[in-house]
Formats: structure tokens, C-alpha cells, sequence
């Protein structure tokens, strides 16, 4: 969809400008011109919201690095002196740990968005994965991220989750020990979780960067995951029409984001983690913050040890390994769905299995909440594995036996109501393209 | 969502509150604390001054004895949003403070001197190891964050509705209940005491509390009761010194975004309307 520019630069600057270095061209094409479906809903602003949530974290987080000390004996108070002593310490603050909860529930709506729209298939493989590179480096930022102010779930939340690479066989100890730069959580640790919480959202900026060239290549996905067949009918330019809509979605969401961070800040946290860490005291529940909470279901959920016959995986590697596939196979949806429809309006089976895809990943995330033992140990495993069969199982096969709806001839029919609730279609027409035949 | 899966999200739900009333008791023996009126609580809260100036007598006169309030200066004291003592007064209450503060003094040996509005509130004991040792191993935790530190687990559903409620005062409804918390007649290890709230119930600390142990000059009920709501706004206030400051920004803050949003929503409406398909 990015086809010809239509820039035409106006003032001599401009037309200086444009034969050297063409930013304003860039910028023209990519944020006014740009043509994005007329069909968008709300669920679409969240890739503007999400941006809109870096550059605060960033704002926010470079200024707390001015005022904080990445020292064990140091760290707890710096953070309080932040809250107590810095003028609107207090709020820039809670902007930012609140804000990293906020990023996640951003993400996660981004991410259910493109599960029921289909937005990870041909031809947006690239940009699904490049996606779930930018979840996977979130991850590792809000993890190094929640060390940083040095209270009990800090400490100990760092050591529960270090310890998983010991599970790796032969090298296991070692990396471990590298990441800790010693022989427990301690000093380096965190020093260098603070060097790299500072790196890694600029990683995330990069990344970023190919995701949306990526989206303005292939263009956007829409409701009906039928392709722009004619630009004109389509389609509008980005400017006005989605800058205004995102701006209205990022406006309501800021409202939803003030909320928690003016009023119950420490909601979404834990207050243990107002103990100053101790080395010789451990919190009767080590629990990760809350978006982390369904991949600790799964981690969890592998009690025993599985015996391929030529080898054994301890239960422990068994987690971690189930832990890491779990986030792994999202990079692996483009191929796993092979159903040729991309919208689930128009797959009335898929529809069922996201929605119940979505509460198996809340089940989860109240399963990673709860103490390892029966019976939440059994329910992790259940729904670890209902998890893994949405996408090596019903996936696979529901593009084989689904019949899917009426497909609308094109974006500008669907708009106008055309095919709207059409039946589905007969076997007589399941040659048609949008079916798998 | 068709009729069908909103039967498929409540059966999850449905599940999920089957979960939730299956699970055993959280933290072995933690009985709940009992909800409070705090005048803090909700979007308008503040503190009430005089109950802070009441709770900071008590931490002065009881808590003091054995725990630190190391995040707090005399300064603050005076700030807006606090106490509300005067200048003058936190400078007195400093000079008069039960404790020293302890430095290195210009001849190199250890030295104290009388606290000043600048200073730290210093706390009952030079240094860890004195507070341990006089403390049967392990050192009374320092009281500044304490009604943030602690808390009970609220479960499913009530969570979700804390959010709406803006139901924020777990911890001071866990510190009052611990204060008051205290019951004779239970069997407990030697060195503990027995205390309702408090999670596995044998705590080192004793109940300090008395009835009329305290004498305010304002006509409060002289109770155990009342000093341990006092005791505990105070430590509200020292763990989160510019809570009214936030939930006075923080209100304004969303009465702007409201009508910021309600203005961009009608422009979008506005741009959107020659729109084929929009209204």
C-alpha cells in the first residue's frame, strides 16, 4: 500500500529539503497520506496508545534515573526520597510503574485484537512476529524494571526468575552465575538491571520503528480482513480521519490510565515489596506482577518429570521450557492458522474458540496468583494445556473444517452493509477463495 | 461478541467464581480485618489534622520506644497536607525529641546532639545490631511505610470492585486491627503474643495499647480503640506525605481528559461524518 508519494513539497525550504534528505516526505507519507481502512474500529487506536506509552515510560523513566541510586543499601531510599523530597516525585513515579502495567493491558488488547481479526496472516507474518519481539523485549524491561526499587518481591521475584536459566542442562549454573555477576542477587545484579532497564526500551523504540514500516507496507489489517481493492473506496488518509480516532481512544484511555495512578496507585503492585529486600527473609509468596501471571501458571503448572524414553526432562527444565514455548508459539500463528479467512466475523467457529482462548489465559493469569499446590497445580496443568492445543490444535484444524461466512466483496460493501449477516456459504461455493478447499 | 460467546465469557466467569469460593483460606489462620472509615478515603479524602497530630503524639509516647520513623524529617512535620504543625512547633518537637541524634562529633569519637527541623526523626536504637540485640534477635521494623507495607488479600471478585470503589485502606484497616488485635488465653510459643490479625498469630511484639495511656489535650476518647485509629492515620501520613496533593491533581486531571475527550470525540464525529457508513 505504500505505493507513489504524493508529496509535493511547496516553500524553497521544503524543495531544499526534499532533495537531500526527504524527512517531511517520510513524514507525509507515513502519518497524513498514508491510507488506512474506513472500516477501523476502537480496537485499532491501540497501536497509537501503545506508542503514546513508550515515549511516557521513557519521559518518565529518564527522569527517575536522575534521582535514583542503583545501590543495594541505597536503592530502597532513593526510591522513597523520589516520592517524598522531588518535586512531583511522587506522580512522575506512579506515572511510570503504573504506566508499565497500563503498557501491558494496551499490549494484551493489541495482541487479542490481531488473534480475532487475524491480523498475523500473509501477508503480515513479519510484522505478527516483529510484534511478539516487542512483547518478549516488554517483558524483559518490566522484569528488570520491577528489581530496580530493591523491596522484597524485587529481590526475591529477581531470584525466582534468574534461577529459571539454572534449569538449562550443562550450562545452566553458569548463566545464572553471568547473570548475577556473583553468586546470588546482589550488587551487580543490580546495577546491571539497571543498565539494561535503561537499554532495552530503546530496543523496543527500534523494533518499534520496523513494525510500524512494516504496517505501512503491507498496509492494516481491518475488521472484515479483506484486503484494499481500491483505494479511493476504501480507504481514508491517515490525517485527519485516524489521527482524530486514535486521539479519542488515547484521551479515554489516559482517563481509565489517571485513575490507577491518582487514586490507587499501589493497586496494581505489591505491598510487601514497601519492605526494604532482606536477603534472610523470604515473602511467603513470591508472585509476579500481574501480567507476567499466566506464563507463571504455565512455568508452574509442570510438576513432574517427563520421560521421553531416551531422556528424562526434569520438572523444572519441563517449566521452563513450557514457560518459553508458551510465548514462543505466537511467532509461529502465521503457519499454525490455516484457515484462509483472517476475520473471525466472518469464522463463527473461531469466534467461539478466541473468546474461550480468552478466558483460558485469565484462568491462568488467577492461577499464576495462587499458591503451588492442589488444586491449582492440576487446574495450571489443564489449562497450560488448553492453552497449547488453541494453537497446535484447534488452530490447525479448524482452517480444514471450518465453513466460513460470506466474505463482503470489499471493505467500502462491508461499510455500506452490503453482505451483512449472509449465510454461510454452501458446500457448492466452498471452492471460492476465502475457504479452504 | 454473539449471544454465544457472552455465554461462553460468563461461563468462565462462572467458573472462575467456583474457583475462587473452592480455594482454602488464604495465609494460614489470617482472620480479616474489619473495614474502617477513613477520612482519607476516596477521590475527596484528606487527612484529618487533629487525628494526626494525635497519632504522631502516640507513635511519640508508645511506638517510639522501640520503632524508627527513619523516612520522616522534622520538617515534614510542617508541610502541607500533614499534621499541620507550624514552622515553630516541628522545630520544638524536634529540640524536645526523646531521642539523639547520633553522629560523628569533630574529635572523631561518637557524639549526639539535639535534633533540628533538618533532621531525620531518629529512632530508638544507634544501629541495627543495637536494635536486635535489645530486641530478642530481631530488630522491630522500622514504622514509616507501614501501612503501605502491609495489607490482606481482598480475593476474587472483590478485587474488581475495589477498583470501582476505590477501596485503598487495606493496609490501615490491617495495622489498626493488628493494634487492637491482641487476645489472652491462646497458646503460643515463648516470646510471642497472641494476635487475631496478625498472619500465623504469634508475634514478638507485645499489645501496647493500653486505655488511657495516652492523654490528649483535645477531648478525644482516651481508648485503645482511638489511639490505634490515631496511630494509624499518622503512619498513613508518613508512608504517603502528598496523598491529598495527588488526589487533588488527580482529580483535576480527569475533569480535564473528561472534557478534552468529550471535545476530540465530536471533532472525530465532525471529521468523520462525510464518511460513507458513519453517522
Amino acid at each position: 500500500m505504500q505505493g507513489h508519494s504524493h508529496y509535493t513539497p511547496t516553500s524553497g525550504i521544503g524543495k531544499w529539503m526534499d532533495s537531500r534528505l526527504p524527512v517531511p516526505r517520510l513524514v507525509y507519507d507515513s502519518f497524513i497520506a498514508y491510507p488506512v481502512p474506513k472500516n477501523l474500529n476502537y480496537f485499532y487506536t491501540f497501536g497509537a496508545i501503545l506508542s503514546f506509552m513508550l515515549v511516557s515510560q521513557i519521559i518518565t523513566g529518564v527522569v527517575l534515573a536522575m534521582h535514583y541510586t542503583a545501590h543495594v543499601d541505597l536503592a530502597f531510599n532513593s526510591v522513597e526520597k523520589i516520592m517524598r523530597d522531588v518535586n512531583y516525585g511522587w506522580m512522575i513515579r506512579y506515572l511510570h510503574s503504573n504506566g508499565a502495567s497500563m503498557f501491558f493491558i494496551a499490549v494484551y488488547i493489541h495482541i487479542f485484537r490481531g488473534l480475532y481479526y487475524g491480523s498475523y496472516k500473509a501477508p503480515r507474518e513479519v510484522l505478527w512476529i516483529l510484534g511478539v519481539i516487542i512483547y518478549l523485549l516488554m517483558m524483559a524491561t518490566a522484569f528488570l524494571g520491577y528489581v530496580l526499587p530493591w523491596g522484597q518481591m524485587s529481590l526475591w521475584g529477581a531470584v525466582v526468575i534468574t534461577n529459571l536459566f539454572s534449569a538449562i542442562p550443562l550450562v545452566g549454573p553458569t548463566i545464572v552465575e553471568f547473570l548475577w555477576g556473583g553468586y546470588s542477587v546482589d550488587q551487580p545484579t543490580l546495577n546491571r538491571f539497571f543498565s539494561l532497564h535503561y537499554l532495552l526500551p530503546f530496543m523496543i523504540a527500534g523494533v518499534v520503528v520496523l513494525h510500524v514500516w512494516a504496517l505501512h507496507v503491507t498496509g492494516q489489517n481491518n475488521p472484515t480482513g479483506v484486503e484494499v481493492k481500491d483505494v479511493k473506496k476504501d480507504t481514508v488518509p491517515f490525517t485527519p480521519y485516524a489521527t482524530i480516532k486514535d486521539a479519542v481512544g488515547l484521551v479515554f484511555f489516559l482517563v481509565f490510565f489517571m485513575w490507577f495512578a491518582f487514586f490507587q496507585p499501589n493497586y496494581l503492585g505489591h505491598a510487601v515489596n514497601y519492605v526494604p529486600a532482606d536477603p534472610l527473609v523470604t515473602p511467603p509468596h513470591i508472585v509476579p506482577e500481574w501480567y507476567f501471571l499466566p506464563f507463571y501458571a504455565i512455568l508452574r503448572a509442570i510438576t513432574f518429570d517427563i520421560n521421553l524414553i531416551i531422556f528424562t526432562i526434569p520438572s523444572k527444565l519441563g517449566g521452563v521450557l513450557a514457560m518459553f514455548a508458551a510465548i514462543a508459539v505466537l511467532a509461529f500463528l502465521p503457519w499454525l492458522d490455516t484457515s484462509k479467512v483472517k476475520s473471525s466475523a466472518y469464522r463463527p467457529l473461531h469466534k467461539q474458540f478466541f473468546w474461550a482462548f480468552v478466558v483460558v489465559c485469565v484462568m491462568l493469569g488467577w492461577l499464576g496468583s495462587k499458591p503451588a499446590e492442589y488444586p491449582y497445580t492440576v487446574l495450571s496443568l489443564i489449562f497450560t494445556g488448553l492453552y497449547f492445543a488453541y494453537f497446535l490444535v484447534v488452530l490447525p484444524l479448524l482452517g480444514l473444517f471450518e465453513t466460513p461466512r460470506q466474505l463482503p466483496a470489499s471493505i467500502a460493501d462491508a461499510v455500506l452493509g452490503k453482505n451483512r449477516g449472509a449465510a454461510p456459504v454452501t458446500a457448492g461455493a466452498a471452492a471460492a477463495p476465502q475457504t479452504k478447499g | 461478541m454473539t449471544r454465544f460467546s457472552l455465554r461462553m465469557a460468563a461461563a468462565g466467569l462462572a467458573g472462575l467464581a467456583l474457583a475462587a469460593s473452592l480455594s482454602p483460606a488464604s495465609a494460614a489462620g489470617q482472620v480479616e480485618p474489619p473495614r474502617f472509615n477513613w477520612s482519607w478515603a476516596g477521590v475527596f479524602g484528606t487527612f484529618d489534622r487533629a487525628q494526626l497530630q494525635r497519632g504522631f503524639q502516640v507513635y511519640k509516647e508508645v511506638c517510639a520506644a522501640c520503632h524508627g520513623l527513619e523516612l520522616v524529617s522534622f520538617r515534614n512535620l510542617a508541610q502541607p497536607g500533614g499534621p499541620g504543625f507550624s514552622t515553630a512547633q516541628a522545630a520544638q518537637i524536634a529540640a524536645d525529641w526523646i531521642h539523639k541524634v547520633r553522629e560523628i562529633g569533630d574529635d572523631g569519637q561518637p557524639a549526639e546532639r539535639t535534633p533540628r527541623l533538618a533532621d531525620r526523626i531518629p529512632g530508638p536504637f544507634p544501629n541495627k545490631k543495637a536494635a536486635e540485640a535489645a530486641s530478642g534477635g530481631k530488630a522491630p521494623p522500622d514504622l514509616s511505610l507501614m501501612p503501605k507495607a502491609r495489607t490482606y488479600e481482598r480475593g476474587f471478585p472483590r478485587f474488581l470492585f475495589d477498583i470501582v470503589t476505590l477501596y485503598q485502606e487495606t493496609g490501615a484497616d490491617y495495622v489498626k486491627a493488628f493494634l487492637t488485635g491482641y487476645e489472652d488465653g491462646h497458646e503460643v510459643p515463648p516470646g510471642t503474643h497472641y494476635n487475631k490479625y496478625y498472619p500465623g498469630n504469634a508475634v514478638a511484639m507485645p499489645n501496647v495499647l493500653q486505655d488511657g495511656q495516652v492523654t490528649y489535650s483535645d477531648g478525644s476518647p482516651q481508648t485503645a480503640k482511638q489511639y490505634a485509629a490515631d496511630v494509624t492515620a499518622f503512619l498513613m501520613w508518613t508512608a504517603e506525605p502528598h496523598m491529598e496533593q495527588r488526589k487533588r491533581i488527580g482529580f483535576q486531571v480527569i475533569l480535564f481528559l473528561l472534557v478534552l475527550g468529550g471535545l476530540v470525540y465530536f471533532t472525530k464525529k465532525k471529521v468523520w461524518k462525510d464518511v460513507e457508513g458513519h453517522a
